[in-house]
């Protein structure tokens, strides 16, 4: 970067659209229900055991779509294990390049599938929907170490995918470092919203909702600080225009008012879910209007940020 | 053009003499013909751009003579050197190429003549070189559905051949050689067009302080940006955006843990944590 010079930008527009705009949009969802099931079910109490199920539960797709939403993104989507095998004549081996950021993703998209699916598979025992012997071997998906490792990847799916396009000659995308911080604390919003959303059709879950709720709200605060960044690290590189011309201004304006529900609850609520102190699960809000703003905000900014660069 | 003996393990590369273009696109031509690339849809039509109706480089445009009309609609005096601006673009084979650092399937490769190559047999076509590659060279064949971009006739180098363009520049716009002897061509070249009054004669990439040096440079008549080619001090690496980026994620997740731990925590504090797991939450 150059210190208020505006940056020059030739580079060509690699026509990522919309598998990509999803699959940001699901790994960020996935990798933050898969964060707030393992948080709840190891740090919280075993009333929120319905609500960490339903968190490996709504992860569990994003294994099947991302890889597949991916592939058929790829002009030649028969080769996507080229991703993973080197078949360069006389190079064969596996391909990892840590400085390519897709690379590092397609592999941490490999690893985590696997924690998730057998997460997943051990939510379906504890549910009683699998039997033994398959529900002892899949139990390892439910323990404390396969989730908080599984979590750490997820939190890397769900980051890296901004820092993906900042590692590029972009405008915009390359002109800052934020991105990779924003799509996560959008995707951790957006998830606890998701879950708030699901939970209602399963028993039990509605007592982790005011985790939750203090959750989106603190979410939606960090989302608002990495916004800023991210509006301040355009500045000196004059590509401000760039991202927030018109028609996506529209969409930015979608992506703010995905925020306005947990900004309303910070400054009504603050940290607390009634406001007066004690939380009675009851008293929750059944409103599915929020969450699908919220939900409707991260779809939004995602598109905002990828579309207005190749416009 | 005296002949040039190619030797793997020699670095190879053009040095483009803007100043001696004459926008005849033999080279245009000459590329098309011998890596036999299709037209593009919308080739056979009128871009309205100047001379130009090749438009951009791509994955079926591997040359393109740039018409850069800087020409005012009436002369201001007679003489008065105004002209339009002609380069023939190419791939600069960068020693540090956006595009070699970013691609995951290694497709992207370096050959025994120090040339950048993309190798179709492996490319998958994620397109991550074409938003790296700062020069908007690189873009899908709409034939082969693979990246593609000049290869600085490989298959001619391998053969002994110099590169199709260049055989057939007719006013040595376009030289090929060894990269040592190319450079010292060029710092000639350059102090003779000084020397001759035209002060504004620049070479770009000669050097490393344009991605540590262009295999293909250019010797331009005008401001690189004027060409569409970054400035030195916008030729930058995808790369360095990496520890930033996951600096941020990394600290966004350390916030976001910490997030939820007050979340947890409040409801504690709120007197609002149930113990009894719901009957159906039994593990």
């Amino acid at each position: 970067m150059t210190a208020f010079a505006d940056v020059q930008h030739f580079a060509g527009d690699p026509e990522w659209t919309w598998y990509i705009l999803f699959y940001f949009f699901l790994a960020g969802l996935a990798g933050g229900a898969y964060f707030l099931a393992t948080l709840l079910r190891h740090w919280g109490t075993p009333a929120d055991e319905p609500l960490a199920r339903l968190g490996m539960y709504v992860a569990f797709p994003a294994t099947l779509i991302c890889p597949l939403l991916l592939t058929i993104d790829l002009t030649k989507p028969l080769r996507f294990w080229h991703m993973l095998v080197n078949t360069t004549p006389g190079g064969f081996g596996l391909n990892f390049k840590i400085w390519s950021p897709m690379s590092v993703g397609v592999w941490a998209l490999l690893v985590v599938s696997l924690f998730t699916i057998v997460s997943f598979l051990d939510a379906l025992a504890r549910d009683g929907k699998l039997r033994a012997p398959l529900a002892g071997v899949v139990a390892v998906g439910g323990t404390k170490a396969w989730n908080v490792v599984g979590s750490v990847f997820w939190l890397f799916i769900a980051s890296y995918t901004g820092v993906l396009l900042a590692v590029s000659n972009q405008p915009v995308w390359s002109d800052t470092w934020a991105l990779g911080g924003l799509f996560l604390a959008s995707g951790l919003s957006g998830a606890a919203a998701l879950l708030l959303l699901l939970s209602r059709y399963r028993r039990g879950a509605e007592a982790s909702h005011p985790v939750l709720e203090v959750a989106e709200r603190l979410f939606t605060a960090l989302e608002v600080l990495l916004l800023a960044v991210f509006v301040i690290t355009l500045i000196p590189d004059g590509t401000l225009d760039d991202a927030f011309g018109m028609p996506w201004l529209l969409l930015w304006l979608v992506a703010l008012a995905g925020l306005l529900p947990g900004l309303r609850g910070l400054a009504v609520g603050r940290l607390s879910v009634t406001g007066g102190g004690a939380v009675a699960a009851a008293r929750v809000s059944a409103s599915a209007m929020a969450p699908a703003l919220v939900l409707l905000g991260v779809l939004a900014l995602r598109a905002a940020v990828i579309f207005s660069v190749q416009g | 053009m005296a002949t040039t003996e190619i030797t793997p393990g020699k670095a190879y590369g053009f040095f483009t003499d803007t100043s001696v273009c004459i926008g005849c696109k033999a080279c245009e031509v000459a590329c098309k013909e011998w890596n036999q690339l299709p037209e593009d849809e919308d080739e056979i039509g009128f871009l309205g751009k100047s001379l130009d109706n090749t438009g951009e480089l791509n994955g079926s445009n591997w040359r393109h003579v740039q018409f850069i009309d800087n020409v005012p609609d009436e002369t201001l005096s007679e003489g008065d050197g105004s002209a339009f601006l002609l380069m023939s673009d190419v791939c600069k084979h960068c020693k540090h190429a956006s595009c070699l650092e970013v691609c995951p399937t290694g497709a992207i490769i370096r050959t025994e003549f120090d040339t950048v190559y993309i190798q179709e047999e492996t490319c998958n076509g994620c397109r991550n070189c074409i938003a790296a590659c700062p020069y908007d060279v690189i873009d899908i064949n709409p034939g082969k559905n693979v990246a593609q971009k000049c290869t600085l006739c490989y298959d001619r180098l391998q053969g002994g051949l110099q590169p199709a363009c260049a055989k057939v520049c007719p006013t040595e716009s376009i030289q090929f050689g060894p990269l040592d002897e190319l450079r010292a061509k060029a710092k000639k070249r350059e102090a003779d067009l000084h020397a001759q009054g035209l002060k504004q004669a620049n070479l770009y990439g000669h050097d490393d302080k344009v991605y540590g040096g262009l295999n293909a440079f250019f010797l331009l008549m005008d401001k690189p940006e004027a060409y569409k080619l970054p400035n030195a001090a916008s030729a930058v690496l995808p790369s360095r955006n990496n520890i930033g980026g996951y600096l941020g994620g990394a600290v966004t997740a350390v916030l976001g843990l910490l997030g939820t731990v007050i979340a947890l925590r409040e409801r504690r504090r709120h007197g609002g944590e149930p113990s009894e797991p719901a009957e159906d939450a039994q593990a």
